[in-house]
């Protein structure tokens, strides 16, 4: 998922009777499915838990932008190049609402870049691939932008009442994206046996990453039951990938491709499919630096932010000479 | 303006020479502006960036779309995006010239916008109803570019040294390229006879006086009216362009008659 593996700093999950009133009367207030809200009491661990979660969201929205911004200029028609430019530009405004949600928990977008650009903070594994042909573009939003509404639509649900709000304008756009995505594919699939070709091998890049996108499995994660309790969480990670194959399994088809597993197979009794797992050995050192575009996206952003500090530095001081000259005004008009 | 129906009096060849200038100057910037897609100083940037380039792009489909009609041969506008060579392209050099530093950007911007502007302001009352409709909505959206870019400029203009010096490096480097927007040739004059658009020349005094209320309150000197380099309105570009058409034309080229 856009936020992979987030820690909780709790070692095993505590009862009501366990936590003091303050905590009781906020965990009650979660389990009855009210919203908590930026200035009201919250755990230290819920806080910094919605931290860490929310900003690895919103990097994963700002990085996002460089795998499909690659093709911007490429872009095989003027509406196509419309379309993509668009959405890109919704992933930007993504990235934007989830800072803000997470200035309300006391954390600011500087402090935030700074740690993604130390490379502290995580982004999701997905943006670390490379996007070599067209049919990438199509493939992202099909799966990635597909794997991202899985997730996110039963965040809608979250118990933080910023990112929550959050999630309901993100989703409107989700859907959008991976309307677009499959659009594309479906466009090629009927076209000539090289476009074919080529979305069959997007497809074959990009079906493992995908699915590793939710993050291994979590079912024995003291993590992602603590979030689950808060309802910053509202499912497993197996739960969702299972959903996920289930859902995209068929529009494979539909669009005449072949799913890169030989496991998968229907199971009827489960009303699902099997699958194997992806090669998580692969997964965790991409998420330690190690993906074939790491290097890149970091720098890209590293870059961006360096080369524009001259920028922003020049916004603030004319802010201050404006403030200046205001003040001066109103003393000589007095 | 005139009422006689200039879709039957104009010359088609100088109407499809205007129309292929307007749309190929939309289409070069807009791809200019879209490289920066997830590499400006700033997230709001990258939204307003890419928001600029959106309105071009949909400007270019507009422009190249009445070229595709008038032009008679059948050609869509993607045809005419795609499919044309760099001597057949009329854009001004001064959209093609390559991004530079965040400020040369905006400062290239600048100084298409405020022409852009009056441009489009004046077509807004063109003789010919198709180019009035494209310009009333275009109009709206350059309005608010030129907005935009006018007040960056100033900011930056008027903010730190560095910023400042690179402002004014900027200005210097991309001004003999602002000639070549108010010299008009034959064509221009057939159109502008016709009422259809204006002419070149009569766009320079409205253009000084924007960019020197801009470059003042930015605290910058208006550099001296040198030699201006000029190519691109009749085809004759510099190495830039074709290498954005290679990038741009891509998958066109690469996979003849597929659709996309
Ligand atoms: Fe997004
Ligand atoms: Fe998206
Ligand atoms: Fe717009």
């Amino acid at each position: 998922m856009y936020a992979q593996m987030v820690k909780t700093d709790s070692t095993r999950l505590r009862s009501l009777d366990e936590m003091d009133p303050v905590e009781r009367a906020f965990q009650e207030r979660v389990d009855a499915g009210q919203k908590i809200e930026p200035k009201e009491w919250m755990p230290e661990g819920y806080r910094k838990t919605l931290v860490r979660q929310i900003s690895q969201h919103a990097h994963s929205e700002i990085v996002g932008q460089l795998p499909e911004g690659n093709w911007i200029t490429r872009a095989p028609t003027l509406e196509r190049k419309a379309i993509l430019l668009a959405k890109v530009q919704d992933e930007a405004g993504h990235g934007l609402y989830l800072y803000c949600a997470a200035e309300t928990l006391g954390v600011s977008r500087d402090e935030l870049y700074e740690q993604l650009h130390s490379g502290k903070a995580k982004y999701s594994s997905i943006f670390n691939y490379p996007t070599l042909t067209w049919a990438d573009i199509g493939a992202i939003g099909w799966l990635v932008d597909g794997a991202a509404i899985m997730n996110q639509v039963p965040l809608q649900r979250c118990s933080y009442g910023p990112y929550s709000r959050a999630m309901i304008r993100i989703c409107k756009e989700e859907s959008f994206h991976q309307r677009q995505g499959y659009d594309i594919l479906m466009k090629m699939v009927k076209g000539t046996p090289a476009q074919k070709a080529m979305v069959q091998d997007a497809l074959n890049r990009w079906w493992w990453p995908s699915l590793m996108m939710f993050g291994p499995s979590d079912d024995a994660s003291v993590h992602s039951a603590q979030s689950m309790a808060w309802k910053i969480k509202q499912n497993s990670n197996d739960e969702l990938r299972q959903k996920f194959v289930d859902q995209t399994v068929p529009q494979a088809k539909y669009l005449g491709l072949t799913v890169p597993d030989p496991d998968l197979t229907w199971n009827e009794e489960k009303g699902g499919y099997d699958f194997g797992q992806p090669d998580w050995e692969e997964f965790f050192n991409v998420i330690a630096g190690n993906g074939p575009c790491n290097a890149e996206r970091l720098e890209a952003r590293r870059k961006a932010w360096n080369d524009g500090a001259w920028f922003r530095d020049g916004l603030t001081a004319h802010a201050e000479k404006m403030a200046e000259r205001r003040a001066a005004a109103k003393i000589a008009a007095e | 303006m005139a009422t006689a129906t200039p879709e039957a009096t104009v010359d088609k060849a100088a109407l499809l020479e205007f129309l292929l200038r307007t749309g190929d100057n939309a289409l070069v910037l807009g791809h200019r502006v879209s490289e920066w897609c997830g590499h400006s100083p700033v997230l709001e940037e990258d939204i307003a960036l890419a928001n600029t380039a959106l309105d071009l792009i949909g400007q270019t489909q507009l422009w190249l779309g009445l070229a595709g009609e008038v032009g008679g041969r059948g050609r869509t506008a993607d045809d005419l995006a795609y499919l044309r060579d760099g001597y057949e392209f009329r854009n001004l050099l001064l959209v093609e010239r390559p991004n530079g530093d965040f400020g040369k950007t905006l400062m290239r911007q600048f100084l298409f916008d405020a022409w852009h502007y009056l441009l489009l302001k004046a077509l807004k009352g063109s003789t010919d109803r198709r180019i009035a409709e494209i310009a009333e909505k275009a109009f709206k959206e350059v309005a608010y570019h030129l907005e935009r870019s006018r007040d960056l400029i100033i900011r930056l203009g008027d903010g730190t040294a560095e910023s400042h010096r690179r402002m004014q490096e900027a200005l210097a480097d991309l001004w003999p390229y602002t000639g070549e927007m108010f010299v008009g040739d034959a064509s221009d004059a057939a159109l502008a006879e016709a009422g259809v658009v204006p002419s070149p020349e009569s766009l320079k005094a409205g253009w000084d006086e924007i960019v020197a209320d801009a470059l003042a309150e930015a605290t910058l000197k208006r550099p001296a009216d040198g030699y201006m380099h000029k190519g691109g309105r009749r085809g004759v570009h510099t190495e830039h362009l074709g290498y954005i058409l290679s990038e741009l034309q891509f998958l066109q080229r690469a996979y003849p008659g597929a659709t996309w």
